[in-house]
């Protein structure tokens, strides 16, 4: 009773002593519209409106930012705020890269090296593979897997290699993804191993609706993991089948992982974003040739950097046979296939 | 004064006495070389290449073959083999026998079609006289497995270390698994 009485008692002295302004104003505080004081009566119902959405603005913002404060650890939420690789200045990447290590480290209980190295100046790296040589044997397939930490179970794999029929020639509708042979090259075959081609003019990047993947100046086309919404975009654009979608979480045994690593390249993916071959992006940007060009067995796969005149690739645009796959589609590829017979 | 004269001459004379004795070595002429020093000039040229190759692939304990053949008489006649067993020459055979290759005098080194002996380092010079395109893409580092660096010293391999050289035709492999079908991907 006595609280009641309390609470009356502005109201009545309010009524008794103030003008007609001050007492609607405090007439709308009571009802909770204090936020809107000065406005004059008429406009009341839009204006209450536009502060609820103005109240669920502030208050959704500021419950976000709760959340964001008491889920999860420090380094979650660098990882949630962390900005486009491109967009990052050199102390923001080398801040991710720092928790990309320690993470790892706690993860894996393994030292991992990430590397952010940018490309050489005067490179632009293309790819040949000789189609007579290639005998179809696979080791291409594992090396990558191995050296770019790739997902065991669910498998994923960067390289496919096709079986082709001598009589049919390149016929990707009768290709055979899944032969099995004693030996190969199984009789009155060939083989057609396809990556990604580096196109370019690569439809993927132009698909991708937030820029998390783009074509670097040596020419080799990226994705940046924590960037990629994993909407699939550029696996529908992708010609070549070249790109790979996570759909469970990556898989690989710890003893197998290979812990030197690149951002752009092989460090560990996430569920639900997708990957593509970047050439081996930590080898070749510190001058080594990409795995499967030193796990093939037949020297069947030549790499080099196109601007060089001197360089393999150089070499094999001038004096041999070369062709790329569909072509008609004005992809321009960088991933070159020729007959060196 | 004349005595003083005599003695400054005398040791003139002995200085460039031993000055000649000990740089006698470097006065030799380009055409007094003995023959067995070609070899080193060889090597000299295959640096020049800039062609670094391992160690020729020599099954166990085979070589030097001078070991064995230094005192067996050297018999060009084609014949069945009682050393050897394992060779079986595939390689244009009826054209050719052991010693169109091997050299009958130095047992240790291939000799090319003029006579002229190479070592089993340099074995591609051999093939190349045949297989000059392959030779020639092989230089330029398209023939043949490549490891190490783009950019850097190039690194090959000899031809024997992807091809027998008695029978060159490369072999079959067993192939790794192939791919799972998307209908057998778990999670």
């Amino acid at each position: 009773m006595k609280t009641k009485k309390d609470i009356k008692v502005p109201q009545d002295e309010a009524a008794s002593t103030g003008s007609e302004e001050t007492n609607q104003k405090l007439l709308r505080g009571v009802q909770g519209g204090g936020f809107l004081e000065k406005s004059p009566p008429g406009r009341r119902r839009q204006e209450k409106k536009l502060s609820r959405r103005d109240f669920l603005k502030t208050a959704g913002g500021a419950a976000g930012m709760v959340l964001l404060a008491q889920c999860g650890s420090k380094e979650a939420r660098e990882e949630f705020l962390q900005r486009n690789f491109r967009s990052l200045s050199k102390e923001e990447i080398e801040q991710v890269i720092k928790r990309l290590e320690a993470e790892y480290l706690k993860k894996y209980g393994k030292k991992f090296t990430v590397s952010a190295k940018g490309p050489i100046d005067g490179t632009l790296f293309a790819y040949a593979l000789d189609i007579s040589r290639c005998i179809g044997c696979r080791r291409c397939v594992y090396g990558c897997v191995e050296e770019n930490n790739l997902s065991r179970d669910p498998q994923t794999h960067w390289i496919q290699v096709l079986e082709m029929e001598d009589e049919k020639g390149i016929d990707f509708v009768h290709s055979n993804l899944y032969y099995e042979h004693d030996e190969v090259p199984h009789e009155g075959h060939f083989y057609l191993p396809v990556a990604c081609q580096q196109c370019k003019n690569p439809p993927c990047v132009k698909s991708c609706p937030v820029g998390a993947t783009w074509m670097e100046p040596d020419g080799i086309v990226v994705v940046d993991y924590n960037w990629c919404i994993g909407c699939r975009c550029c696996m529908a654009a992708c010609p070549y089948g070249a790109r790979h979608f996570n759909w469970g979480k990556p898989n690989v045994p710890i003893e197998k992982m290979n812990t030197n690593t690149h951002f752009l390249g092989n460090r560990p993916r996430y569920k639900g974003v997708v990957e593509k071959c970047t050439f081996c992006i930590q080898r070749v940007r510190e001058g080594l040739y990409p795995k499967c060009v030193e796990v093939c067995p037949t020297g069947s796969r030549k790499f080099g950097n196109l601007l060089d005149p001197d360089s393999e690739i150089s070499y094999i645009l001038k004096n041999k046979r070369v062709l790329i796959l569909k072509e008609d589609l004005n992809t321009q590829p960088k991933f070159f296939y020729f007959f060196g017979n | 004064m004349k005595r003083f004269k005599i003695k400054l001459m005398i040791l003139v004379l002995g200085v460039i006495l031993v000055v000649g004795v000990l740089f006698s070595p470097l006065l030799v002429f380009p055409g007094d070389r003995d023959p067995g020093s070609g070899e080193e000039t060889k090597a000299a040229g295959n640096q020049q290449e800039n062609i670094q190759v391992p160690p020729p692939p020599f099954s166990e304990d085979i070589f030097p073959c001078s070991e064995c053949h230094a005192e067996q008489e050297p018999n060009p006649r084609r014949r069945e083999l009682e050393m050897h067993e394992d060779i079986v020459l595939k390689h244009a055979e009826q054209n050719r026998w052991c010693l169109d290759c091997h050299d009958a005098e130095n047992r240790d080194m291939l000799h090319m079609a003029d006579g002229e002996l190479v070592d089993f380092k340099e074995s591609y010079r051999l093939c190349g006289q045949c297989h000059g395109p392959k030779l020639r893409d092989w230089r330029a580092g398209i023939h043949g497995r490549r490891t190490g660096s783009w950019s850097g010293q190039k690194r090959y391999l000899l031809c024997a270390h992807c091809h027998d050289p008695h029978s060159p035709k490369f072999k079959k492999l067993k192939p790794e698994p192939p791919p799972v079908k998307p209908g057998r991907i778990r999670q």
